[in-house]
């Protein structure tokens, strides 16, 4: 089996978790005039559950 | 001969699939809508319209192709008593996807999968024509109404020039705004001196 040589320096280690990034959801508010919250697009709203109009889930 | 879907079956085996979408399409007829993974809904919607077009049909052969896939008897009698004459006046697209928030145990892309419940619009326009001729009439008055708009077109313009007005009036209100910045500053400066 295959082991490690070295062990791998706080330097190494930390220089590849700087790497790990996050990114901002993509929000757009609300298409229901009385709702506006910011939603992901092409998804049925969580907090009014509307979608194009329709009710599509319960409203959290 | 139908190309097999590309990719891997959903559940793991061919087997496996076929169950998924014939317990799938059972629970739609049943409910009328379900909340499912997107991927589920995307691989289910062409099989659950196709029973639906075989529903729509009825006769014996199709009754009979239909009960290869949905084993419960009560679901297939919905399906070829009530679903299927109820899109009777549509051909294709009886049913609608719409996303969801993603799931909270594994964050899966979820959708909800439902029959559409409401008449197409052509169709209510067909019906309200055979049952109220009169409504012919409201057609004809359609070029009174034209002539209704082309005032408005001109109120538009009105609008257009009180914005020119405003805009003059905002730049009058700079200076003064100025002017008000100065004494602040000079306000500043004294408390500087003390």
């Amino acid at each position: 089996m295959a082991v490690p040589k070295r062990k791998m320096s706080r330097s190494n280690t930390r220089s590849r978790r700087a790497q790990w990034k996050t990114t901002a959801p993509h929000l757009v508010p609300c298409s229901n005039r009385a709702c506006r919250q910011p939603k992901p697009q092409h998804v049925a709203c969580p907090s009014c559950g509307q979608y194009d109009g329709r009710q599509v889930v319960a409203p959290a | 001969m139908p190309t097999p879907t590309k990719g891997p079956r959903l559940g793991g085996s061919p087997a496996h699939q076929r169950l998924m979408l014939a317990n799938l399409a059972t629970s739609l007829f049943t409910h009328g809508r379900i909340r499912t993974t997107e991927a589920k809904a995307r691989r289910l919607r062409p099989f659950a319209e196709r029973l639906i077009t075989k529903a729509k049909r009825g006769d014996l052969h199709n009754r009979r192709e239909i009960q290869k896939v949905i084993r419960d008897k009560d679901v297939v009698h919905k399906l070829i008593a009530e679903i299927g004459p109820f899109f009777s006046d549509r051909n294709g697209g009886y049913t609608r996807i719409v996303k969801t928030m993603p799931r909270k145990g594994d964050n899966a892309q979820m959708a909800v999968i439902e029959l559409i419940a409401d008449k197409t619009v052509t169709a209510e326009a067909e019906a309200a024509r055979r049952s109220r001729p009169a409504a012919a009439k409201a057609k004809e008055s359609g070029p009174a109404s034209q002539t209704a708009a082309e005032p408005a077109e001109g109120s538009e313009e009105t609008a257009e020039a009180t914005e020119a007005a405003e805009t003059v009036s905002q730049t009058e209100a700079e200076p003064a705004e100025g002017s008000t910045e100065t004494v602040e500053g000079e306000a500043k400066g004294e408390d500087d001196k003390s």
